[in-house]
């Protein structure tokens, strides 16, 4: 099963990517088609009283401008569709309610992309304004279960033990708070839709992270069977969860173009990005932690409270961590929420385990630095061999392993001193734990074996970067003894069997995994036409082989009278669940340590990254060349969380305070360093899925801001509690 | 963006004959007016693009010793010129610091200093208490998020920053913007060109409807100095704050020094009574902090942003440490 | 409506065959006649112009209002989608093409105020079916994960080159620093630039 391949193959997708021919949502033209531009509501609360279109109309090349009046009402289907995938159960321009900043409240639709442009900023809006409330200043309150299936994906209570009482007989006592801002995505391709009617067939080219959801949702929407709506996206230009879900503008669009039918396409402008898509939410998370004085943890209280919008309750189990990391006899976790007229916030890269690897791997090396024994002790003293909520065995878990070959790498034993000076740079050097709960998603996949002996694949599923147009021709080809570049992956059409998302680094364990099971009954399918058992022969380069007998694959197909073969494969989920966390035995997740080392001047409250060494425990790495890429994009997610990202919420007038790509910083070419060292433990999980693989695309970006702040302290003795650590909270230190 | 018309003189009268009217705006670069006309900033029904005009690009050396560099040069041409790069490295580096290589390929070294400020409230597409957005609207930053706003010279009608890095450089090096206008034209220091709120709360710099920057004229040569530019990421971004530093040393001791910070302001802020104390100072003399701190009697904090003051000023030291070993 | 590409094709091909000439004049589809505020007979405003742009060596004739961008005219017009619009305000490089042999942000551009000039754009690098060095340098460095900012990212490298910056990894990086990719694979980024600087150097 773990034949060694020559897997580090290059991207199949790369010729299109890097000669501007991949496809993606603005980039889809349809004859007729109208440009649309949303108008959106500069107030956080209140009412939409009056619309004048007059003088946006009057612009050359202005054909409508759609408000509330002009929309069709959502169908009582859409009832029926769950929070998530709809992201939010309110849907805009229905009623005159304004309930967040920047929510849609008119469409101007034109020939040209200038005029609607221009005419968005004519429309004239009558509000009423009313109190507002910001979430960051609100009182934690219990979700409500009404407000959306959020608050169902994990528990929000949970208690093992007695922490009252092991806390206050422990003779180390840790109690801090650790916050964190709303963060957008932004990813760098803004969401954008071009919508289609043919009668009452829609088609969309979207920017996606899972087609059928879109596909359901929209068919709820105008009440009609999903398979009157098509979704089309072969590529996405980056998810990172803010497409995860199915937001207004995509309803919006739809909406617009059966309205005026003519084909509608939406391309959101970055500003948009802020408040008609939701961020990962503002943060606060109190943790206490209760140790012996040689470091076992006797207690662990994990209190997590997010902001929210008044529609819906989003919850960050932020407590996911407290929940899996560390073993511990008494465990007390709770999340609450803030609400507030902000956009629904929603899942970002790394969502649940990044920011509770934020404030529990901090805590832990606050608790180090009290007990002094080393960081990296004290997470080994404390090594969950089962998993801490449960009790029941990993699916795998080669975390000791990680730690080992990460210090190695690192050298983290002999690592400079904390404070060493190299010029006006304080040295210092921290690390934490990387984990991500590994979601599995139901998915199916068609394969198709031609009697050239080449091979396709066919699945809904999408391409936001993680390279799946690779690894599932790599999958395929194992199993049918072909090369890679025979076999290729059809994908991003709904019109192609059912796949699970991408997000929640599941789709390799997915939707692989309905793949290799495809392939492997392609092979069976080759054994009988064979006459030959299945499990007994062998196939490579185009042939099947038995002993010393052979044929072609060509052979046996045309000796049939058949052109190809083909066959389905699923991943089928125990209670034929939509997604799971592990299998009912066997909880599931991915492990690693992130070690780092960073360079603060104090002088001038700079903080820099000089390098960082990440190993992981994850499962089967199907493709080394792009497990690496990913892992260094997550761990530069994890710089930018630490280091300079925020969004944040004006509070006197209840909106984002810069909505572009200059008023927030995200992480830029120079500050990265070369020196990012990335490595695998050797592994295969069986126990997750047939492929022996866990997912990637999210661990990398765990851990990074506890081991960034952890190295600050390390280097000039300053616990900075609340991130980004900019150069306000590293003065004067 | 609001549509407009275009022109495209070839000379210098052309231009400023055409500029003379309020509803007209002179493109350059266009780094900056067109995001002002996709905000709302500013909305000109005519362009005048003086990008073809003849003689206002190149850098050369006047026979009096004064180096004159076409307001039409482009930032990167002006960074990497090797006589600015030799004897005005502070202004080099303000450069190349600046926005990024594509921007710096397009924007000019005239139509830098005409940046307007990065506040947020002032940069918002919906309507926002802004007396520059809107006169007489109020300033939503005073009492609002203002961690990167001004330390000095603000007034409870703006206390928004300057954050033009070249501008900086020119402050530190007293140079001047060579205008010509109908009315002929005028020479206006660097150190002045931008208005404080206290002279008009709604106007960014001196420049009048239809004068145009034609030159920029250095002095003296001033090859030990320095730009340090302070930032969250390492590049790409406006500065927190930043300092131009000049210096003129015998051996090991301080003749003259010209500071000028970025961003602490709505004009670069020079440090008059510092650099007067400087002056026969080591450059390793630990009394060069007290100097600095002496320069910020007058520095006023905003609710958030007390930081810079201390941040400034170790900027400011450190930027004297770079100008000397330059 | 089966196949993206080839309805593309169609759409490009019909609004041509619209505009009734082969030279590709392509013409702003669906205005009136009043376009933008009406300039005096003689006066050296205009509010619409018949510019010519030197796109990838190609002549192409578009008639434009002032206030269209570069950007918007590359891919709404003559539907050069490889350049990709992240921000449109200058912050994030997506849109780097070459004008006149520099790279520069279109969505920065008017335009008109780059008629008569050199444009070109990641749809001209390679060579037919061979890749330009740079293009192969992304693919063997894995210097790209969803791609959006792949064409901004390669144009800006091979400017980089030709400028010269690549003399250190940090060079690189600060020159490059005008791409943001959020995928982040600033490191293999990095790497491709390098490769092809040693190859040319």
């Amino acid at each position: 099963m773990n034949r060694e391949l020559d897997n580090a193959i290059a991207r199949f997708d790369g010729p299109a990517k890097v000669s501007g021919k991949a496809l993606y949502a603005g980039d889809q033209f349809q004859p007729s088609q109208l440009y649309a531009a949303l108008v959106t509501a500069p107030i956080p609360c209140g009412r939409e009283e009056a619309i004048s279109s007059v003088s946006a109309l009057a612009i050359p090349g202005v054909v409508r401008v759609l408000t509330a009046a002009d929309m069709p009402r959502v169908h009582s289907a859409l009832r029926q569709i769950t929070v998530p995938p709809l992201a939010s159960r309110f849907v805009p321009m229905q009623e005159n309610e304004i309930v967040h900043e920047g929510q849609p409240v008119a469409i101007v639709l034109a020939e040209t992309l200038e005029a609607a442009e221009e005419a968005a900023k004519l429309v004239q809006v009558r509000y009423t304004r009313s109190e507002f409330s910001s979430a960051d200043a609100s009182i934690p309150e219990d979700a409500i279960p009404e407000k959306g299936n959020y608050s169902k994906a994990g528990p929000l209570a949970f208690a093992k033990g007695d922490t009252g009482m092991a806390y206050a007989a422990a003779s180390i006592k840790l109690t801090a708070t650790y916050t964190q801002p709303s963060r957008h995505a932004n990813p760098m391709e803004p969401s954008a839709i071009l919508a289609v009617w043919n009668a009452d067939k829609l088609t969309v080219y979207d920017s996606v992270q899972h087609l059928p959801a879109v596909q359901n949702v929209l068919a709820a929407v105008f009440g009609l069977p999903p398979t009157n709506v098509r979704v089309v996206s072969p590529h996405t230009g980056g998810g990172f969860g803010a497409k995860a879900f199915v937001w207004s503008h995509e309803i919006l669009a739809c909406m617009a173009a059966k309205v005026v039918e003519r084909p509608v396409k939406l391309v959101l402008n970055r500003q948009n990005m802020y408040s008609v898509v939701g961020p990962q939410p503002q943060l606060t998370q109190e943790v206490s932690l209760g140790a012996n004085g040689d470091g076992r943890l006797q207690s662990m209280e994990h209190k997590v409270s997010n902001v929210t919008g008044k529609t819906d309750d989003y919850v960050e189990f932020a407590t996911a961590s407290s929940r899996a990391f560390y073993a511990c006899d008494n465990i007390k976790i709770s999340q609450q929420v803030r609400r507030g007229n902000m956009v629904l916030p929603t899942f970002m890269r790394s969502p649940w385990d990044g920011p509770g690897s934020w404030g529990l791997g901090a805590a832990m090396d606050e608790l180090a630095r009290t007990l002094k024994i080393d960081p990296l002790d004290l997470r080994l003293k404390n090594y969950a061999e089962v998993e801490p909520e449960s009790g029941k065995p990993w699916s795998s878990k080669k975390l000791r392993e990680a730690y080992s070959l990460g210090a190695e790498r690192f050298e983290w034993r002999t690592r400079p001193r904390g404070g060493t000076r190299d010029g006006h740079w304080r040295i210092g050097c921290g690390m934490a734990d990387c984990s991500q709960g590994q979601a599995r998603f139901h998915s199916t996949a068609r394969v198709r074996l031609r009697s050239d002996a080449t091979a396709q694949i066919e699945s809904s599923f999408c391409d936001i970067g993680t390279g799946p147009a690779t690894i599932f021709p790599q999958i395929a080809a194992e199993v049918l003894g072909l090369n890679p570049q025979s076999v290729k992956a059809l994908s991003g059409d709904t019109n192609f069997p059912y796949s699970g998302p991408t997000y929640g680094s599941g789709t390799t364990i997915s939707t692989g995994a309905a793949v290799q099971l495809a392939a492997k009954r392609i092979r069976e399918q080759l054994a009988r036409l064979a006459g030959w058992p299945s499990s007994d022969i062998e196939l490579r380069d185009g042939r099947v082989s038995l002993g010393k007998e052979s044929h072609s694959i060509e052979e046996l197909l045309k000796g049939a009278g058949l052109s190809e073969i083909a066959s389905d494969g699923a991943l089928d989920l125990p209670n034929g669940a939509f997604v799971d966390m592990g299998s009912p035995q066997y909880p599931a997740r991915s492990f690693g340590a992130i070690f780092v080392e960073v360079g603060v001047d104090e002088e001038l409250g700079l903080l820099r990254l000089r390098r960082a060494t990440g190993v992981y425990s994850a499962g089967r790495i199907i493709n080394p060349r792009t497990a690496r890429s990913q892992m260094i994009g997550g761990i530069v997610w994890g710089w930018g969380m630490a280091a300079m990202e925020a969004s944040s919420f004006e509070p006197t007038l209840g909106r984002w305070y810069s909505k572009d790509l200059a008023g927030v910083s995200l992480p830029v070419n120079a500050d990265i360093p070369p020196e990012i060292d990335v490595a695998f433990v050797d592994e295969f999980d069986s126990n997750a899925g047939p492929t022996g693989a866990k997912g990637i695309g999210e661990l990398g970006a765990t851990g990074v801001a506890a081991a960034v702040a952890n190295a600050v302290f390390d280097a000039i003795g300053l616990r900075v509690r609340d991130l980004p650590i900019t150069p306000s909270k590293l003065l004067g230190a | 963006m609001k549509n407009f018309s275009y022109a495209r003189p070839t000379s210098i009268h052309q231009a400023i004959e055409l500029a003379a009217t309020s509803d007209v705006m002179i493109l350059a670069g266009g780094t900056e007016l067109l995001n002002w006309a996709r905000i709302g900033i500013a909305e000109p029904s005519k362009l005048v693009d003086i990008t073809g005009v003849a003689g206002l690009e190149g850098i050369e050396e006047l026979p009096n010793g004064v180096v004159r560099i076409g307001a039409l040069t482009k930032l990167n041409d002006v960074a990497l010129h090797p006589l600015i790069r030799k004897s005005y490295p502070v202004l080099s580096t303000s450069i190349l610091k600046a926005a990024s290589a594509q921007i710096r390929n397009l924007a000019t070294i005239g139509g830098n200093p005409l940046q307007r400020v990065r506040c947020p409230y002032f940069r918002a597409d919906e309507p926002t208490q802004c007396n520059k957005r809107t006169p007489r609207s109020g300033c939503a930053a005073l009492h609002g998020l203002n961690e990167k706003h001004a330390i000095f010279g603000w007034t409870e009608d703006c206390v928004a920053v300057q954050p033009s890095d070249p501008a900086a450089a020119l402050a530190a090096l007293d140079a001047l913007f060579v205008t010509q206008s109908k009315q002929g034209g005028r020479r206006i220091p660097a150190t002045t060109f931008h208005t404080l709120p206290s002279e008009s709360p709604t106007a960014h710099n001196v420049l009048q409807q239809g004068e145009v920057i034609a030159w920029i004229e250095l002095g003296e040569a001033a090859p030990k100095s320095a730009y340090l530019k302070i930032r969250e990421r390492e590049s790409y971004e406006f500065a927190t704050v930043s300092a131009a530093v000049a210096l003129e040393m015998e051996g090991p001791v301080i003749q003259r020094a010209r500071i000028a910070l970025g961003s602490v302001a709505m004009r670069p802020w020079r440090l008059v009574e510092t650099e007067g104390r400087l002056a026969g100072l080591r450059s390793d003399s630990p009394e060069i902090m007290l100097a600095m701190k002496a320069g910020f009697a007058d520095a006023k904090p905003l609710s958030m942003n007390r930081y810079k003051i201390q941040l400034a000023q170790n900027t400011a030291v450190r930027a004297i440490e770079m100008a000397v070993q330059a | 409506m089966d196949d993206p590409q080839k309805t593309r094709k169609e759409f490009s091909r019909r609004t041509l065959l619209k505009g009734g000439a082969i030279a590709a004049v392509t013409g702003l589809s669906g205005m009136s006649e009043a376009i933008a505020p009406a300039a005096a007979p003689d006066s050296p405003f205009v509010s619409h112009a018949n510019i010519t742009l030197v796109i990838n060596g190609v002549s192409r004739r578009v008639e434009v209002e002032p206030r269209s961008t570069l950007l918007d005219v590359l891919r709404e017009r003559l539907y050069l989608t490889g350049t990709k619009k992240g921000c449109n305000r200058g912050e994030c490089g997506a849109c780097t093409v070459h004008l006149d042999g520099r790279r520069v942000n279109g969505c920065l551009v008017l335009a008109i105020a780059a008629d008569g000039k050199k444009i070109e754009t990641i749809e001209g690098l390679a060579n037919g079916d061979q890749l330009h060095p740079m293009q192969q340098a992304f693919i063997d460095q894995d210097a790209f994960q969803c791609g959006y900012c792949t064409s901004g990212q390669i144009m800006s490298a091979v400017a980089c080159v030709a400028e010269g910056h690549t003399g250190s990894n940090s060079e690189i990086r600060e020159w490059m620093s005008g791409n943001i990719c959020r995928c982040s694979a600033y490191p293999q980024i990095v790497a491709a630039v390098n490769a092809v600087a040693k190859r040319n150097a």
